[in-house]
């Protein structure tokens, strides 16, 4: 990869849940891995998380989310990338999701969940393997 | 040579020789241990580490300042603490069951989980609370749902914390409704709001207001409350969030005491004499997992907090020099992976916060990094409280650990560090300008950060995660909040909307909205609005239109 | 997507094409010249304001209020905001969009934040390419924002038609700090956060500092005091910048810039390309790095080196011809 070419990321925090603190350590990690990362702060709809994505030409969308309210918020989500044409973005997620509600979030186009306990370096390398340069 | 000089020197004898030997033998674990604060931890504490401690100056009696050993004479002799499990989940009615299971179970006090479109303001109908409605807690959109919540628990005989922050003027309004209803008058309501907006902006993220017109609000609850509710804690300045989001302890008690000089000073400047409402201030810290770090912490916090009263702000009345707190285990030590361990990390924090002295206490349950708790698991977390109580002898006398050569000094350096922060904040300009400014929330961020990098790395470990890890087997069913719960709500508010008298709740809420735009106090017309089956979502909608809303700084 | 979609989806103002233009300009991908080239002419009807000063004078809520004004004046709005890359992992963390929220869904505004990364062609080149994809997609003003710290800075800034520096009250030596090159360049100054105390003074210490410019043309930069927070001076800068294209077209100035970016671009493309050129025939071979090995033993020297190498390349080129 050419030092002009850098991973971009997208750190999202949907609905109204305020905890930020596995977004943030991430969204460090990732840039301590050499990526461009945008981090777009609480409150965020699915329509200004999908702006922002095609804005910013990111190649990776996180979404962190504690408060349950992911299997409404996620798949709304992947419905409006693929409405604007962006679904070819990787798109993960990350914090309180039940192990029983990821083949589901699978299914809707969500290409992993990293749950609690997940090593940084885990999801640093997942991004890398997976992000088409 | 004084007794001290030969101890002293017997001290250096003992680290020359039999320790020496033992490590060039035995290495130790570690080249240096600290707690999580990064305080170091010697090998050996002796009386020399105390040698300054002034008995009177420095602990005192339990109940007596500075209160470095408790905020009542006799403490759990006279009655345990408060055994006050957080919960709320899908709507009113679940949530009442739930409160009486608890109760029957032999949880002391009420603790109230709102969900977060409550929690920030909307309705169950509001865009923003699409998929949120009753999943981190209970949806109360008016009045009505309050009704349902209580449901034949008395309010005068029952204490009740509600984890409540921007529009908690509006909660404490629907409570006090209630209780008219039961007959029971707003001069005799135990309980908490947790009204602490500081902390949202900084850890939480439930804000709605900005920082100004927030203060105005917590301010009018205080006067309202000094003049009609003197059971009622008015605040809950809290630790636990700014802890959870990933701060050390020293940082807890530096940062949650940070913003309880803001909020004395608010009251100060809104023309309120501390002596009348500073002894209904309350706090609220986490119990973390280094053992002696938080229990010294919660000593240091009691000890500074009165200092800071006494000295700073001249309160003449002991009680407002008394910081009494609710602690809840710290939820950021569960893990996902073996959650039966989490029993046994609940129960020593637990046991924590009862050596530290705590007022109440929630303990966490085994499948809270997963879910909300099951029935079965909030019953073990309950019993871990009633086994500590009424088993082990540790609340037999105050204070027990007291004198502990190492307890003392953890408790000293803790406090002096909290200081230096707090010091440096005033220097900023206060914990309003230090979070505008982001300073609080980058050493946040930065001690998240840190913690992260040393798990990884191993330095620190969490067994079943980094260390005694096994293929994990999902062993048991977590709780679900009902799916249908939502659409009952929706349908509830909705319901309400169109069967009131649409005339007294415009008039209401006309009225909010005029004397929003004065410094009137508040809290008599959000009362009249509540009465008049406004919803929540109206009235913080009028006080949205006035105030405006908080845009967050970026702070990372 | 071709060449020609990508144009034509960026001139009639799609997001998508625009920001995929933008993504082909920041990896340097050859693509993106081919399609800048085609955009060219439809550039040079965007007022560029560039917007620099220390962190914490406030200006990504100034550039926040600033969008409201131009919104409400029914003008629309590009943001390019620029953040330090990491020089030692390469990474950044582009902290300005996400205060910038109130704009995030109005189709009226488009922002978009880089990092300074390592572009081979320098970053204000980058960021130039960025603000001409942005131009064509025709945003009546673009905004770039930069920490203004270095000289890079200042090129990125010097691509603006107007240039604004903030600054807060209490900042102290702050002025001496950025003053390096920005000074030199600035059009309008802003003291941000008036509300605090000793914004009086800091505007004073500006005006004085102007009052001692020998150098100083037709436009003596004005100093102005704003509260980003409450909005207060927003319009009355807004109307300043608008007051400085005027003043750019009526003493000509503006033509005057343009030659002399031009000349610049100009200058900096066939720089860049001849440079790549010759590096691409040179790197790699044995008698280069033979050469290299000679200068470094001192049996040769770069100077004379340098002169062959340059003379067969364009001998070469003759041949050809």
């Amino acid at each position: 990869m050419s030092s002009s070419r850098k991973i971009r990321v997208l750190i999202a925090k949907p609905g109204l849940d305020g905890h930020d603190r596995g977004a943030k350590v991430v969204a460090r990690a990732l840039r301590d891995a050499g990526m461009e990362v945008i981090y777009t702060g609480l409150r965020q709809t699915p329509e200004m998380i999908v702006r922002a994505a095609i804005d910013e030409s990111v190649d990776v969308i996180g979404l962190s989310i504690l408060s349950g309210a992911h299997m409404a918020l996620f798949p709304r989500i992947m419905e409006l990338l693929r409405k604007e044409g962006a679904d070819d973005i990787l798109v993960i997620g990350g914090g309180i999701i039940p192990e029983d509600d990821v083949p589901e979030l699978k299914k809707a186009g969500i290409a992993e969940i990293f749950g609690p306990g997940t090593p940084l370096n885990e999801i640093v390398e997942y991004i890398k393997k997976n992000v088409k340069v | 040579m004084s007794k001290k000089e030969d101890l002293a020197a017997a001290l250096r004898q003992w680290e020359d020789g039999p320790v020496a030997k033992t490590i060039s033998r035995f290495p130790e674990r570690m080249k240096e241990f600290t707690t999580h604060s990064g305080i170091p931890v010697k090998r050996l504490y002796t009386p020399l580490d105390v040698a300054d401690l002034n008995y009177s100056e420095s602990l005192g009696f339990p109940g007596a300042y500075p209160f470095t050993r408790g905020v009542q004479p006799t403490m759990y002799r006279g009655r345990f603490w408060t055994m006050r499990q957080y919960s709320g989940f899908a709507t009113a009615e679940e949530t009442n069951r739930r409160f009486k299971f608890l109760l029957e179970q032999g949880q002391t006090g009420l603790s109230v989980a709102f969900d977060l479109p409550t929690q920030i303001g909307y309705d169950s109908d509001h865009p923003m609370a699409q998929g949120e409605v009753g999943k981190v807690g209970v949806a109360i959109d008016s009045l009505a749902d309050m009704e349902v919540l209580f449901d034949s628990i008395p309010l005068d005989k029952v204490s009740t914390s509600m984890t409540i922050n921007a529009p908690a003027a509006v909660l404490l309004a629907m409570y006090i409704a209630v209780a008219e209803k039961q007959g029971v008058p707003m001069e005799r309501l135990r309980g908490t709001i947790q009204n602490d907006i500081l902390k949202e902006y900084v850890a939480r993220g439930t804000y709605i207001f900005p920082p100004k017109q927030s203060m105005r609000l917590i301010t009018d609850i205080f006067k309202f409350c000094s003049e009609n509710m003197p059971l009622w804690n008015t605040i809950s300045i809290s630790g636990y969030h700014i802890r959870e989001a990933g701060s050390t302890a020293v940082q807890e008690v530096a940062f949650t005491l940070a913003n309880g000089i803001a909020y004395v000073q608010a009251a100060i400047d809104a023309g309120l004499d501390v002596d009348r409402f500073a002894s209904r201030l309350s706090f609220f810290f986490g119990s973390h997992s280094n053992f002696f770090e938080e229990i010294a912490k919660f000593r240091a916090a009691r000890r500074l907090w009165a200092r800071i009263m006494r000295e700073r702000f001249g309160a003449k009345d002991d009680k407002s020099c008394r910081m009494r707190f609710h602690t809840q285990t710290a939820g950021c030590t569960l893990t996902a992976q073996q959650p039966e361990n989490n029993v046994v990390r609940v129960t020593l924090q637990a046991l924590q916060a009862v050596l530290g002295g705590t007022q109440s206490l929630h303990t966490n349950s085994r499948d809270e990094a997963l879910s909300l708790p099951t029935e079965e698991s909030v019953q073990i977390a309950l019993r871990t409280q009633q086994i500590i109580a009424y088993e082990t002898g540790v609340a037999d006398t105050v204070d027990p650990l007291a004198g502990s050569y190492f307890v003392e000094s953890l408790t000293n350096e803790i406090e002096r560090r909290a200081m230096d922060y707090i010091t440096k904040i005033d220097e900023l300009g206060g914990a309003p300008t230090a979070i505008e400014k982001g300073f609080i929330q980058r050493e946040i961020t930065e001690s998240a950060y840190d913690h992260q990098r040393k798990v990884d790395s191993q330095e620190r470990i969490v067994v079943g995660v980094n260390k005694f890890t096994v293929k994990e087997e999902q062993s048991f069913d977590y709780m679900r909040v009902d799916p249908e719960a939502e659409k009952r709500q929706v349908e509830r508010v909705r319901r309400l909307r169109s069967n009131r008298d649409q005339a007294v709740v415009d008039s209401a809420l006309e009225a909010l909205r005029e004397a929003a735009k004065t410094d009137a106090n508040l809290v008599p017309l959000i009362l009249d609005a509540v009465r008049a089956y406004a919803t929540l979502g109206e009235i913080c909608g009028v006080l949205r239109d006035v105030f405006g809303e908080y845009r967050a700084p970026d702070v990372l | 997507m071709s060449i020609e979609e990508l144009v034509d989806g960026v001139l009639a103002g799609r997001r998508r094409h625009l920001a995929k233009l933008i993504a082909l300009i920041e990896n340097e991908d050859p693509a993106a010249a081919e399609a800048l080239s085609l955009l060219y002419r439809h550039t040079g009807r965007a007022h560029i304001v560039g917007i620099t000063g220390p962190p914490g004078s406030g200006k990504s809520t100034i550039v926040t209020r600033m969008t409201s004004e131009y919104r409400k004046r029914g003008r629309t709005v590009g943001i390019v905001a620029v953040d330090p890359s990491s020089p030692f992992t390469g990474g950044a963390l582009l902290g300005d969009r996400i205060r910038m929220q109130e704009h995030s869904l109005d189709d009226g505004v488009f922002v978009r934040s880089m990092g300074t990364r390592g572009h081979l062609g320098g970053i204000a080149r980058a960021t130039s390419d960025v603000v001409r994809a942005i131009d064509a997609s025709g945003k009546d003003i673009i905004i770039v924002e930069t920490v203004g710290a270095g000289q890079s800075e200042v090129e990125i800034i010097d691509i603006a038609h107007t240039v604004v520096v903030t600054d807060v009250p209490g900042s102290g030596d702050d002025i001496q700090a950025i003053k390096a090159g920005i000074m030199e360049i600035a059009d309008i100054f802003v003291v941000n956060k008036k509300d605090l105390p000793g914004a009086d003074k800091k505007a004073a210490e500006i005006n004085t500092m102007l009052d001692l410019d020998q150098n100083m043309g037709q436009w003596r930069p004005p100093v102005l005091l704003t509260n980003g927070r409450t909005g207060e001076g927003i319009p009355e800068l807004v109307d300043k910048i608008d007051e400085h294209m005027v003043y750019l077209r009526e003493s000509g100035a503006l033509e005057e810039k343009g030659l002399q970016r031009s000349r610049d671009e100009l200058h900096q493309i066939m720089e860049y390309r001849l440079t790549q050129e010759l590096l691409s025939r040179l790197q790699g071979r044995p008698e280069y790095e033979e050469a290299i090995r000679k200068i470094a033993k001192r049996d040769d020297d770069p100077y004379t080196v340098a002169q062959r190498l340059i003379a067969e390349f364009l001998a070469g080129f003759s041949r050809q011809v």
